[in-house]
């Protein structure tokens, strides 16, 4: 393996500004990597290699040639990054992992997609997710599953898993995710990776894919938390063209990384939310959970309790209004103006029926569900009961919130319940697949920003640690993650990602 | 007694654009059903006194001058379109009949 991929996003960034190795050489590690270990994982649907390559040469050239083009160079120009498949990209196909975009090219950017061109960094494709981002293994693909690179009969997490699993295989040192309910910070955990969901609005959604558009957020996805740092001040500011965008950019997410890396808490305030452990959480993560708080402890925080007694109406809430909004949001793939289109094998030739075999071939069943329960939850009779309501549950989740970071800075819990399960065994129960979100759902609910950070390892699986603070105040976020990363670090002797075994490329080739 | 019948997801279904085979609707009945059971729980604490929240952070209307912004070619807007002629989607009969 090429010691290149091995270096987080910031590290390799210094590299390539010391002229110590070119991106060209970067970018050309990572396309090897993802040639031989891809395979197996599944966790890129397109490989960009000719831009991504045109693309590192032409920062090689600007930092040969020196002169303020070569100073004005962002920090982590060079530095190859991975895409979520539900972001819209010129020149490489947009499918949201379902059939329904089968070779779909986007005529239009992402407004986190422009500022990484406007940054120079390679874009080395793009990666798999459960069908528009609906999931929590990355098993409804329609490209098929991605496998996590711990154990490679194990899930991803999902909706991300194919970021997740991308930068977790070294495949890419940064990725870009969007978490709706928890589609970055669960795969994160899942993996051994970091993955942030920010502020509702810090981050354009421009060019996302809409699932549920008052809940989802595009975030950064890292090995590091100062990378995500770093990632997130990239893409992050306000947008005109997204019109729930934040008005007052967020600042200091990198110097908060930067403070939180010494591993001094004296101070902080760290709230545990009562209802987010002991039963349903398995007991290898919740005793990596108590061992984080202790090191938290040791470092100077001051531990709290917290309640949020509202929070176990947050998943009911949360499946009436993401399936809500998903009604609407994908009425528009109705084979008219972009997309698949299927027509009736008899009958009568109307829109009408063509949009119903469009929508039946082109959806696959999570979809389907999410499209027809939303349907109901909106319909004459039941939107005060359900709709209504769940909004209402929305408020006292926000006030629970409220009332928490008020005897807290930033709050904690596992980021998922259990460690990656294996592949399948949720197959026949969505329900029992809407629980692994229950942990990270409430954040979305109220908007506020959310960390996953590496937490320690149970049954050779990895676990993750939630961080959450109010809203805008995302910083507070880098600064306890970075510094849970660094104690957490010392008493390993090494990162928990350099503990990931070798991925057996050849047991998948053989069931293939 | 369940909440969703089989009748109920036909008619959803065909609200939805959405064509479904008889087993589908079988299952897709059986699995609305236990959902919907596992989150109506949220009308227990949805008392009068609380307001809704349809949006996480509150934002005021966003404006902008009237004029003409970024824009897409007729062929860039045609590009992915299943169906076209000369500048416009095509798509079979609107109505039933003539």
């Amino acid at each position: 393996m090429n010691e290149l991929i091995k270096l987080s996003g910031t590290e390799l960034a210094a590299k390539l500004r010391a002229g110590e190795v070119t991106s060209v050489q970067a970018v050309q590690a990572h396309l090897d990597r993802i040639a031989e270990v891809d395979g197996a994982l599944n966790a890129f649907l397109h490989v960009n290699a000719e831009e991504a390559l045109a693309v590192a040469a032409e920062v090689d050239a600007i930092r040969a040639a020196g002169g303020a083009d070569a100073e004005a160079l962002h920090p982590l120009a060079g530095v190859p990054i991975a895409i979520k498949d539900l972001i819209v990209t010129k020149g490489q196909p947009t499918t949201a992992a379902s059939k329904m975009l089968e070779g779909w090219m986007s005529p239009y950017d992402a407004t986190v997609i422009e500022k990484i061109r406007a940054a120079k960094l390679p874009m080395l494709g793009k990666t798999n997710l459960d069908e528009f981002a609906m999931g929590s293994s990355t098993e409804h693909s329609a490209y098929g599953v991605t496998r996590n690179p711990w154990n490679l009969n194990r899930i991803p997490g999902g909706s991300g898993g194919g970021s997740a699993a991308a930068v977790a295989s070294f495949e890419a040192p940064l990725a870009l995710g969007t978490d709706t309910g928890g589609s970055i910070r669960q795969p994160g955990a899942v993996t051994g990776t970091v993955g942030v969901k920010p502020t509702y609005g810090a981050v354009s959604r421009y060019g996302a894919i809409a699932m549920a558009s008052s809940l989802d957020q595009i975030g950064p996805v890292s090995r590091t938390v100062l990378d995500s740092a770093y990632l997130q001040e990239l893409i992050g500011g306000h947008d005109p063209k997204d019109s729930t965008s934040l008005p007052k950019d967020l600042e200091g997410l990198v110097a908060a990384a930067e403070a939180g890396a010494t591993g001094d808490l004296k101070g902080l305030r760290v709230g545990v939310i009562k209802e987010l452990q002991g039963e349903g959480y398995q007991e290898g993560v919740q005793a990596r959970f108590n061992e984080s708080l202790e090191l938290l402890k040791a470092a100077g925080a001051e531990i709290v309790e917290v309640s949020c007694p509202n929070f176990k109406y947050a998943l009911g809430a949360y499946y009436l209004i993401m399936p809500s909004e998903v009604s609407s949001n994908l009425a528009k793939f109705d084979g008219v103006r972009f997309g698949k289109r299927v027509l009736p094998q008899e009958g009568p030739m109307t829109i009408e029926r063509v949009m119903g075999s469009t929508r039946a071939a082109g959806f696959g069943d999570e979809v389907k569900r999410r499209i027809i329960l939303g349907t109901y939850a909106l319909s004459a009779g039941y939107y005060d009961a359900y709709y209504g309501s769940a909004q209402k549950v929305r408020t006292l989740i926000q006030r629970d919130f409220d009332a928490a970071f008020e005897q807290a800075d930033v709050l904690i819990s596992p980021t998922a319940p259990t460690v990656a399960f294996e592949l399948g065994a949720n197959d026949n129960d969505p329900l029992a697949m809407y629980l692994n979100d229950v942990a990270t759902i409430p954040a979305n609910l109220a908007g506020i920003p959310g960390i996953t950070v590496p937490g320690g390892l149970s049954e050779n699986l990895p676990v993750g640690i939630q961080f959450l603070a109010p809203a805008f105040q995302d910083a507070r976020l880098y600064r306890a993650g970075a510094a849970l990363e660094t104690l957490l670090e010392k008493q390993w002797g090494q990162s928990l990602i350099s503990q990931a075994p070798a991925i057996d490329t050849a047991s998948i080739a053989q069931e293939a | 007694m369940s909440a969703i019948s089989r009748e109920d997801v036909v008619h959803l279904a065909h609200l939805a654009h959405i064509e479904m085979s008889g087993a589908e609707l079988d299952k897709m009945t059986g699995e609305l059903d236990a959902i919907v059971g596992a989150i109506a729980s949220v009308s227990e604490v949805a008392s009068s006194d609380v307001p809704a929240t349809s949006h996480p952070i509150p934002l005021t209307n966003v404006l902008r001058e009237d004029t003409v912004g970024q824009t897409l070619s007729i062929d860039e807007v045609l590009l992915n379109a299943p169906d076209s002629d000369s500048d416009r989607f095509k798509v079979p009969a609107i109505l039933d009949g003539e």
